[in-house]
Parts: C-alpha cells; structure tokens; sequence
C-alpha cells in the first residue's frame, strides 16, 4: 500500500477504504458534531422542522454556548433560549451551557480521541487535530447536512509538513509560531489542505499550545492542522488512546523545515495575522491588552501571562477572559487568577466576548490593543478605527506593563 | 451584468460584520463590506458579480458571508482563489463560486456574462474571454437544486415515496 500521511489515515478510516490519494472526493462518516449557539440550534431547527427531519445520532452532537454567553440584549437572550430548548427537544444529552469556549471545552470533556472524523460549526475548529482527531470548520447549512446524514463529502487534502527541530526558547509558545507561520506563509498558505505540525520541539509542547497550533491553522487557510499522537496526548486524555501518525515516506505536499530556537516573539499589526514580524520592530503605544479567546486565554495561556505580570502592575487597561470556566477555576486555584488580579486584570466571562466582536464589551474609536486571539480584522473586535496587533500571552502581558509593545524577554530574563 | 472589484484576502467581518450576526440576513446584508467599500450594499443590483483577488472569504465560518452576498442578489463570485470554508458555504447555499486565474484583469464596473457549468466568462466591456475552472459536475447539482437544503429536501422526499 502506498505509504499515507496521518490526514490520508483519518480520511480513509472515516472512508471506509484502506487508503486515499489527495484530490479524490469521498464521502465520510462523522464521529462527532460539534455546534455553538451561533451557529447551531437557531440555524438547524427551523430548516430541520421544514425537513421533518431529525439530528442522526444525538450522541454524536455536542452543543456547546459560547458566542451570546452571558446574554446581553433581547436577542441575544432568545438565541440561548433557542438552544437550550432545542437540546431538550432533540434528546441531546453532551450540552454545555456558558461553560467556556467550544474548542476548549470538547477536548476538556474528553470528547475527542484520536483517530475521530469531527466536525464543528465554527472556523477554530482545526483545534480538534491536536489530537490526531481530523476536525475541521463547516457553515451552519453544510452542518445541516451532517446533523441529518451523518456524512460529509471532503476532497481528501494534501498535507503540508510544519518540521521544527530542537525547542523554543524562553518567552516564545505556539502563538509566536503560529503568528511566524502565517506572516511567512500568508493567510492561504495552507491552500485548504491539511497542515502537519511535526518534530521535536512540537512533541516537546503541552496539549494546549497544541491546540494553539492547530486552532490558528484557520488563519493560515488549512483545513485542518494535525499532530500525531503520543505520551502526551495520553496524559491528557486519560486511559488507553490509539496512536496515529503519518507514515515515514507518504508524500507530502511541502515540508518545511525550521529550526524553533531561532523564532521570536511575533506580533501581526493590524488588520491581518499575515502582517507579522518579530516584536523588536514594534513600539507602538497600547491602551488596552486583551487575554482571551480559545487561541489565547485556556489555562497555559493564563500561566504565561502570570509569569510576566507577577508582581507588577499593568500601565494598559488589562482584559481577561479565561478560555473555558474550568481552566479559570484552576488558574483560581492554583493562584494564577490573583497574580493577574493583582496586577490590574479585571477579569471577563468565559466566552468569545471580544474576539468575535460579540458583547458588550469592543474596543472604541481609534483605540490601540494588543491581543492573544487569532484574528485583527478591521472592525472585527470593535469600532473599524481600532488598531488590534495580535501576539502571544507572553508578549500581550509585557506590552500590558510598559504600556507599549514590548518584548517578553526582557521582562522574563 | 455589472463587476464589483474587491481585492486579495476579503475577510468574512467585512462581507458580514460579526456584530450584526445576531440580527436578520436583511440587516446583516445591508452592512456587507461597509469597512471597504460603504456603497456596495446601497448599490449592488440584482444579477450582479463580485469579482477579487486571492483567498476571498478568509476567515470565519458564518455562511451568512455568502448569504448576504446572495441576499444582495449577486449572481456570482469569481476568484482568483476562495476560502475553502467559504467556498463550501457558498456553493451549500446555490451561490456559485468561480475560480478565475485572470479575475484581476476586471476593472469595476465591467459587464460580464458567465456560463457556471462550462467555466465561461466573457468580459462584454473589453471583449475579453476569461476562463475560470468550471464547477464539479456534483457540486453543480447542489447548484442546480438551489443549494443542499433543497437537495436534501428533493432526497427526502424520494425516499419517502420510493
């Protein structure tokens, strides 16, 4: 048999067919479905009931509030009202209701194992792969679809290799990576395939900066990002998992190879993750800092931000909204919650909030940010003259306390 | 009918800003690329294209990006490259998306005549044919029954009567 990438692995199982060739179309069967409130239950109830159909296998749907979490307005309210009766109605049991940020929370349930074919009603979606899950983004019509088939037809992708051989260097995480990744590659350098993250400094990481890694593939224009799994993989999950990994020679589109010692805090200046360059040419003045989302705000983005702030005090408004509740409850318990509190955070609910422009709080006119999410499209986050630069919880934390974009590195050394 | 020119990486918080997606696909549409081009929305006529450069589309999964489009009454998107999420959200709801290696050679306001199934643009303002690669025959059947809603509408009901 041909040898096969870990995306040609997981498209096959889902398949039904020993092996698959990049470009041919198959059809797959879902394992698992995940929608938010903005895309979910208002979207699929009214064309369900017009379909007199129902959800497949409520057992493979997780639905989980995210995006209108606390509701703010009438709207808002009734879109959660929506979900949480259509739960009820449609028997399914895996809901979480303003618990945190979805792909936050699917992994934290212990939902996903590798070797699953998921996938989810929102662009972040490609999170899922850091655990050699292929998950990957869908409209609201085209997870439809799956709620009512079980099935997805895919073009199987090729895969483009990430290799980074030996370890970051202090003060630098998987955002930098990322953040280097696109600034080099583009906002279509993925060209909608599959991205794998592979090497030593990738095996190095704990399963959230995974995650970070394979959640901002969306800005990169894959459509999925992947890891192999491993020991650590198993450490977070728990029990027994299957290990699935690329074949040694299967045929890649590109490999590119770096060296992660040399990569450097990153910061995107507005508006697009793809205008990013290393912190040091950056000294633009801040008035708000932002750690949040499901890119930048779970538990070891808190920790890095902790590590700069501890017993400092923050010179910029310091916004803070823990990715999901139970990665707050555990920086709350292990103290990471009252060194940012201490140093002037005041702290957000768990939910998109701001990164997705939704809520109550965005940015004003003409104000400048810096921010741990994923994406600084214009009027994205707020008012269309706010100036958002993206970058690590390292980097966003230390441009907090000098109230400019500053290195974390100096902070840390 | 007539060309609307957008340029390389058009992002969905510009086609549907994120801070009306709790409203109605009318309202959503009315703000469609307010941030780049505020008269689009205004001025757009049914029939016309929405032309742009590469990866048009990037970003969030909101199908209400392409179906504010198709609210608006374009008839079609041509590309030099599409999102891939964006893409399918598009061809889910019946709004073709068109591949179009030469899509920069349209200038604004250009009039165009495209046949979706054969991949035929013709540029009736400079007489310039631009070929686009056409749309997979599969997917031109979603196309064709106006979106998977109503394929998935045409399946059910055949397996009910069969």
């Amino acid at each position: 048999m041909t040898p096969q990438t870990l995306a040609q692995k997981l498209v096959a199982r889902a398949a039904g067919k020993e092996s698959v060739t990049p470009g041919e179309i198959v059809t797959c069967k879902v394992d698992l479905a995940m929608v938010h409130d903005s895309s979910g239950p208002r979207r699929l109830k009214p064309v369900l009931e017009r379909l007199g159909a129902k959800v497949w296998d409520p057992a493979r749907l997780v639905v989980i509030t995210d995006h209108y979490v606390p509701a703010y307005d009438e709207e808002s309210r009734k879109i959660l009202r929506i979900a949480r009766e259509w739960v009820r109605e449609a028997g399914i049991e895996r809901f979480h209701d303003a618990e945190g940020i979805c792909h936050v929370v699917l992994p934290e349930r212990g939902y996903l194992r590798p070797g699953m074919f998921a996938v989810g009603g929102d662009s972040h979606s490609p999170t899922g792969g850091a655990f050699a899950a292929y998950m990957f983004g869908v409209g609201a019509t085209e997870m439809l679809g799956v709620v009512v088939t079980g099935k997805i037809w895919l073009k199987v992708p090729h895969t483009i290799a990430m290799h980074f051989d030996g370890a970051l260097a202090e003060g630098v995480c998987a955002k930098d990576v990322m953040l280097f990744l696109i600034g080099r590659f583009g906002m279509d350098g993925g060209g909608y395939h599959a991205v794998e993250y592979r090497g030593p400094a990738i095996r190095k990481l704990e399963m959230q900066e995974r995650m970070t890694l394979c959640n901002m593939t969306a800005e990169l224009g894959g459509q999925t990002g992947l890891i192999a799994s491993d020991d650590v993989t198993r450490d977070y999950l728990g029990g027994e998992i299957e290990l699935w990994d690329s074949d040694r020679d299967a045929e890649l589109l590109a490999e590119h190879r770096f060296d992660a010692a040399h990569i450097e805090p990153q910061v995107g200046a507005p508006h697009s993750p793809a205008n990013s360059r290393p912190v040091s040419e950056f000294r633009e003045k801040v008035d708000v800092a932002y750690i949040g989302a499901c890119t930048g705000a779970k538990l070891a983005d808190l920790r890095m931000a902790a590590r700069v702030l501890k017993s400092r005090k923050s010179r910029a408004k310091l916004l803070v909204a823990p990715a999901s509740v139970r990665d707050r409850q555990a920086a709350e318990h292990e103290g990471t919650i009252k060194v940012l509190l201490e140093a002037g955070a005041e702290l957000l609910p768990s939910s998109c909030g701001m990164c997705a422009g939704y809520g109550e709080q965005l940015l004003a006119e003409n104000t400048v940010a810096i921010s741990s999410t994923a994406r600084n499209f214009k009027g994205r986050m707020g008012s269309a003259s706010a100036q958002v630069y993206l970058a690590s919880p390292y980097t966003v934390a230390a441009s907090a306390l000098a109230g400019r974009i500053a290195d974390p590195r100096e902070v840390l050394a | 009918m007539k060309a609307w020119v957008f340029g390389d990486n058009v992002d969905t918080d510009a086609i549907a800003p994120g801070r009306y997606m709790k409203l109605g696909i009318e309202e959503i549409a009315r703000h469609s690329m307010e941030t780049v081009l505020p008269e689009f929305a205004s001025s757009v006529k049914k029939g016309d294209f929405v032309v742009a450069g590469r990866n048009f589309g990037a970003g969030s999964s909101r199908e209400q990006a392409p179906e504010a489009l198709k609210h608006l009454g374009i008839a079609a998107l041509i590309a030099e490259s599409f999102a891939g999420l964006f893409y399918r959200n598009a061809i889910n709801l019946g709004l073709p998306a068109l591949v179009c290696a030469r899509a920069k050679r349209i200038r604004a306001g250009d009039e165009l005549e495209l046949d979706c199934a054969r991949g035929e643009l013709r540029n009736l303002s400079t007489g310039e044919e631009l070929g686009c690669e056409p749309i997979p025959a599969f997917l031109m059947t979603l196309i064709r029954d106006g979106g998977l809603v109503p394929h998935l509408e045409k399946r059910l009901r055949c397996n009910t009567t069969s």
